[in-house]
């Protein structure tokens, strides 16, 4: 018998626990969603989403994500160059405050940006004076939307740049081409796949993003309710299956996320491997 | 005085890159941030005392601290099999299942809050099944453990897989040539190897599920004292319009996440460590 492997029974004992696991916490929650949001047909499920609420609030959705995913993607490149390509000193602690928005809770990273910007903030005052809105409107919700996603294009690529080295650009730039033209023309294609990589990544989460947005959103119908705060009051108002409609759209963006991450990594792999 | 502070390079652009990094952190996260203990420092001693050390307050510290701490050990048996399963073992659908554990993380948590709630409610797949051996599953620590548990997976099969796909087959085969059975081996080598990994993963977990917001609100059922997280409890008290008292609850939850990190950092570097010499 094989040194490394174990009994079968013990194989397909362990096999059937990881699956039963798997099914009950992975599967049946996925197959729940889509189950309720068409358990009153078509009709009733397009209906749902036709809703000028659903749909001001996926505009909404989209808006956000269209400002902040740039923005940190302008942020992940310029970080991940920095640190990346350069040995300075508190490289580490700047990785690890860069980290920091990941394991802050969702509701504290809402609720720095009402201390901030809110009626009794730092700049409440000031704001209110000059009839600046951004709590309870749109700037809020979209700085909060960054404040989550913040590092999440650089972390995807920040390792794919340093195990790539300086070789390549030391090399076009001892032949004679600018900063710039290295950075465009051999930099960026070299990372291409990480930054689309990052880029679904860090979208994902902007638009499902729910406990910040809660937060600083002031859930006003029609105006500042995204997706995901439509499905909370469309539950809570326990129309469910409209609440499953809308949900749905998030899963299937859950799962389009997860099926170019899965094709990304290959396309990765194989680039490493050549 | 910049060859002092960054190592010589030919490659342009430092100053421009890591200018606008610190310039773009300060302004999105640690200037937020530090709101935090600006407003806190608004409070003397005694009232942040009593804001954290109010019995509300305390029973929402412990219902997170602990559901978390459950569901971060569930994760951590079944996390390891998982993981263990998707690196040793062939099995129909095996990539499938592999690409599915991330789903917990890119499910948006209001989707995966309000799922959970329907199947765990009593007229719910798998509520009407607990109901009937008598467990309560929605709107109790029972539910809001499902759902962390639900969370935390992808953190610990991620965290553990790496190191079992890098662990050498040469040490497993000395012991079994050295006469070892295959609990033996998997007992006194391959645990030891990918412990401090599995801590990693299970307090990276841990630190998320405190403080998870949208997949618990929905299935905790939310009453004060019983089921009411710290989360929502400052959300309570920013609805209430006590910004002092929400801000204070967020800094006893964010130093104690901090103290976490630091923690699953140095089981990290253990990982590394301990990699480096087998």
């Amino acid at each position: 018998m094989n040194s490394r492997t174990e009994p079968q029974l013990v194989r397909y004992l362990l096999i059937g626990i990881a699956l039963v696991f798997f099914g009950l916490f992975i599967v049946l929650p996925l197959s729940c969603v889509f189950f309720h949001a068409f358990s009153k047909g078509w009709l009733v499920y397009i209906k749902a989403l036709q809703n000028p609420d659903a749909v001001s609030a996926m505009r909404l959705t989209i808006i956000t994500a269209l400002v902040a995913v740039p923005l940190n993607l302008v942020f992940g490149v310029a970080a991940s160059w920095a640190i990346a390509k350069f040995d300075f000193k508190g490289r580490d602690l700047l990785l690890s405050l860069i980290d920091l928005p990941l394991s802050v809770s969702p509701v504290i990273a809402g609720l720095i940006f009402i201390l901030i910007f809110g009626a009794q903030g730092f700049l409440g005052p000031w704001l209110i004076a000059h009839n600046v809105r951004i709590v309870f409107a749109l700037p809020g919700i979209i700085l909060a939307t960054i404040f989550v996603t913040f590092p999440m294009v650089a972390r995807e690529l920040i390792p794919i740049m340093k195990s790539q080295g300086n070789e390549e650009e030391e090399a076009a730039l001892t032949l004679g081409a600018s900063g710039w033209k290295t950075f465009w023309m051999i930099s960026v294609p070299n990372i291409r796949w990480g930054i689309l990589y990052g880029i679904i990544l860090c979208n994902a989460r902007a638009m499902g993003e729910f406990g910040a947005v809660s937060v600083v959103s002031g859930h006003i119908r029609g105006l500042t309710n995204t997706l995901p705060l439509h499905i909370e009051i469309l539950y809570n108002e326990y129309q469910s299956t409209a609440a499953f409609a809308a949900a749905s759209i998030l899963a299937l963006l859950a799962i389009v996320t997860l099926i170019a991450k899965t094709v990304i990594e290959a396309l990765i792999r194989r680039g490493r491997a050549s | 005085m910049q060859t002092d502070f960054v190592k010589k390079s030919i490659l342009p652009g430092f100053t421009l890159s890591l200018g606008f990094t610190i310039f773009y952190l300060s302004l999105i996260v640690l200037i937020p941030l530090s709101m935090l203990f600006i407003k806190t420092s608004t409070l003397t001693f005694v009232q942040f005392w009593e804001v954290i050390t109010a019995p509300r307050t305390l029973a929402a510290y412990g219902l997170s601290f602990g559901t978390a701490f459950a569901a971060a050990c569930v994760n951590a048996v079944f996390g390891s099999i998982i993981a263990w399963v998707l690196v040793r073992y062939t099995f129909p659908g095996k990539r499938i299942v592999d690409a599915l554990v991330d789903f917990p993380l890119a499910l948006p948590t209001a989707v995966a809050g309000i799922t959970l709630t329907e199947l765990y409610a009593p007229t719910g797949w798998v509520g009407h099944f607990l109901q009937s051996v008598g467990i309560k599953g929605a709107f109790t620590p029972f539910g809001i453990t499902v759902a962390l548990t639900f969370i935390g997976l992808p953190f610990v099969v991620r965290t553990v897989q790496p190191v079992l796909e890098d662990l050498d087959p040469q040490i497993e085969e000395a012991a079994a040539s050295l006469g070892a059975d295959r609990w033996q081996t998997v007992r006194l080598i391959i645990l030891p190897v990918i412990f401090p990994a599995l801590l990693t993963g299970v307090t990276l977990a841990f630190a998320r599920a405190i403080g998870e917001y949208g997949s618990v609100i929905f299935i905790a059922g939310n009453m004060p004292m019983k089921t009411e997280i710290a989360p929502l409890l400052i959300m309570t008290k920013l609805e209430q319009y006590d910004y002092a008292g929400a801000t204070a609850i967020a800094i006893g939850m964010l130093l104690i996440s901090f103290a976490l990190l630091a923690t699953a950092n140095y089981f990290q570097w253990l990982t590394s460590k301990n990699l480096g010499k087998t």
